[in-house]
């Protein structure tokens, strides 16, 4: 009964995130796992787009119409089901099984029901058909997502997840405000392509933007992402980022716009990353930077970028979530993640600096690993469209993102010199978990072709050839080449206990100082006022009452009657004026 | 939980000789790759990449630069651990 092709994949997550909270011990764990595991084979095996992928450039939507509710007369779809719904669908079953057995260990009932409820949304945020539905399952990754960063509970950690929070309602507000502008516009609140040609499609878009980590709106994500605990940034990870990029392929496809955006966001985070100290903000803004290939896949729009646009998510999820499960593991055993503290560790986690490298080198797009077969499809279509100086920019990225994420996490953590830090391999669940993601990283990486079935644009494209995989390698081996001279010639910036200021240094510091500051001169400024006033007063009075004016009848005593005599003779003068003009 | 102990125990990347037989194989890759755009037919998408050691000289060369201005970014950027903690004890006005 309940495996219904048009049950919403939310469903069971919410469910099972009930259950979670009223059960214990091993069913607890046993629920955990089957949610994705079960709600992922229906996925695979039940639910079919409804209407196959022929056309090239548009993207067909098929719906499903059952599950259809109302709400104040807006309709809501919360099955909308066509190949890139459910290749994003696919991705966040994979995603939250992984992420599940990283976290089973922990025992911590909060992150559990936050950490379904989270993944339960993200699915119903690429399943829902309208901006309603969309906005609701908008708002539930805010919540759900925010307890995975206080449930560190720490006094910092609840203040980041607070500002996190901000940012992610402030973001639902737009969407919320944008969706009905767009109802009253055009009659329907369909999510298909918007465009940036109305103003109901500039507040969607910025929607979409702070959730995806735009310049100047991306410090929720290398703010908060470092501050949760090591399962929690695993999930965070997943999801957030990659719902917002759903969002913009299937609302701003060809936007020319989010090719410039996209290329600002893969350059300036690698400055940050080759100076940041604590190596989850490394990664954090790293994840900026590899969004930017997804953004600028979409705003190019064609066939082949978008397809590597998805791709690109599909394939960060999973060597992300690698990699960041390889820094959570070490945050877990050694208690810090600070790259200045670390090194060496590989004598004592020497699986986890394995699988560390695996997921560095599918990042780096290295040939052979997932990385490689989904960016060059970004990077090729940028060509195509002439986009010549981006491509370079892009260019300058990808052996930046080699430099930082493929080449600096793995090195300060486990080898450089010896901290002399000996601690247990990681724990088995946790081993299991990045083995499956190293598993499909080389996977893709090798058999791309099964992953490219699952692309919602129809193009040929295969990236294996002589010439791509030799590019490729050269600028990857020349960037290593590049860090071992500079290392050499001690040119390499060491690690430092430093933190680094970014656009969150506006709020958290400029704009406080700015509010203490115009408090205490309003302050100095009411002082001031006031004294004149008074001064001025006084020394009316005492001229006032020092004159011959005082003498007069009116002056001594000012009754109300003759006010209103005097308010009378006013109110006469106008009506005359009045008359008169 | 971490415990720093002095295990005697020698590992790989222990002995210089294991570190500098690994550059050097590094190095040799390096420069084959770099003979290769001579050697290989390749098909190119766009002009620039015909240049010679294209890929291979741009990415040296953008590594490089990218630690260069990261380096100086710091000095404008880098602020003490606990740059944010200090002040936000006085965030609150209600004095």
């Amino acid at each position: 009964m309940i495996w219904t092709s048009s049950l919403p994949p939310f469903i069971p997550f919410f469910i099972a995130a009930f259950l979670v909270l009223v059960t214990r011990g091993y069913l607890r764990n046993v629920i955990l796992l089957a949610t994705p595991v079960l709600g992922g084979l229906h996925l695979w095996l039940d639910v079919q787009p409804f209407v196959p992928m022929v056309a090239s450039d548009a993207l067909i939507t098929a719906k499903e119409l059952s599950y259809q509710f109302t709400i104040f007369n807006y309709q809501l779809e919360f099955m909308r089901v066509d190949k890139l719904s459910l290749l994003f669908g696919y991705l966040f079953h994979i995603a939250s099984l992984i992420s599940i057995i990283y976290a089973l260990h922990v025992r911590d009932r909060t992150q559990q029901v936050a950490s379904l409820l989270y993944a339960g949304s993200a699915l119903g945020a690429v399943f829902a058909g309208d901006l309603i539905s969309l906005f609701i399952f908008w708002e539930g990754l805010a919540l759900s997502s925010v307890f995975l960063i206080w449930a560190r509970r720490t006094e910092q950690a609840i203040k980041t997840g607070t500002r996190y929070l901000i940012f992610q309602v402030m973001s639902g507000v737009l969407l919320l405000a944008g969706a009905l502008m767009y109802y009253h516009q055009t009659g329907s609140t369909e999510f298909n392509f918007i465009g940036i040609e109305s103003t109901a499609g500039w507040l969607i878009l910025m929607a979409f933007g702070i959730k995806s980590a735009f310049p100047f709106l991306h410090t929720w994500l290398s703010e908060g992402y470092p501050e949760a605990t090591p399962t929690g940034t695993v999930f965070l990870s997943a999801f957030t980022t990659k719902v917002a990029v759903y969002a913009l392929a299937r609302g701003y496809p060809g936007t020319d716009l989010l090719v410039y955006i996209g290329a600002a966001m893969t350059c300036f985070p690698i400055f940050y990353a080759v100076i940041e100290n604590d190596l989850r903000r490394v990664l954090a803004y790293s994840m900026i930077n590899q969004v930017g290939f997804m953004v600028c896949g979409i705003g190019i729009g064609t066939a082949l970028a978008l397809n590597g646009a998805v791709a690109h998510a599909f394939n960060d999820v999973i060597f992300k979530g690698l990699l960041f499960m390889s820094m959570g593991a070490v945050l877990y055993r050694v208690g810090n993640i600070n790259g200045s503290d670390l090194g060496g560790l590989y004598k004592s986690m020497p699986k986890t600096a394995m699988l560390c490298i695996v997921g560095a080198a599918s990042i780096s797009a290295f040939p052979l690993f997932s990385g490689f077969v989904s960016k060059s499809m970004v990077m090729a279509a940028m060509l195509q469209e002439g986009h010549n100086y981006l491509w370079l920019m892009l260019l300058f990225a990808s052996a930046g993102v080699f430099h930082h994420a493929g080449i600096k996490i793995p090195y300060f953590a486990f080898f450089h010199h010896d901290s002399g830090i000996r601690v247990k391999e990681a724990p088995t669940n946790m081993l299991i978990a990045m083995t499956i993601s190293a598993v499909l990283c080389i996977f893709i990486g090798t058999q791309p072709q099964y992953l490219y079935a699952l692309l919602p644009w129809k193009v040929e494209y295969w990236p294996y050839d002589m010439t791509h995989v030799l590019a490729q390698l050269q600028i990857l081996f020349f960037s290593a080449l590049a860090f071992v001279w500079l290392n050499k010639q001690g040119l390499y910036p060491p690690e430092l206990r430093s933190v680094n200021i970014d656009v969150e240094w506006t709020y958290r510091k400029l704009l406080p100082a700015t509010a203490r500051a115009s408090y205490n001169v309003s302050q100095a400024f009411n002082r001031a006022v006031t004294g004149a006033v008074q001064r001025g007063w006084q020394g009316f009075q005492s001229v006032f009452q020092a004159s011959r004016l005082s003498q007069y009848h009116l002056a001594s005593s000012w009754p109300t009657g003759s006010m209103v005599l005097w308010i009378g003779v006013i109110l006469g003068g106008y009506l005359l004026m009045d008359v008169c003009f | 939980m971490s415990n720093k102990v002095n295990d005697e125990k020698i590992y790989i990347f222990d002995k210089p000789r294991n570190v500098s037989r690994l550059l050097l194989g590094f190095y040799i890759i390096c420069a084959g790759l770099f003979v290769a755009d001579f050697v290989v037919h390749r098909h190119l998408l766009h002009p620039w990449e015909g240049f010679p050691g294209f890929y291979a000289i741009y990415g040296f060369i953008a590594c490089v630069m990218l630690v260069v201005i990261a380096k100086e970014m710091r000095k404008v950027l880098m602020r003490k651990e606990d740059y944010y903690d200090v002040k936000e004890e006085n965030y609150d006005m209600d004095e």
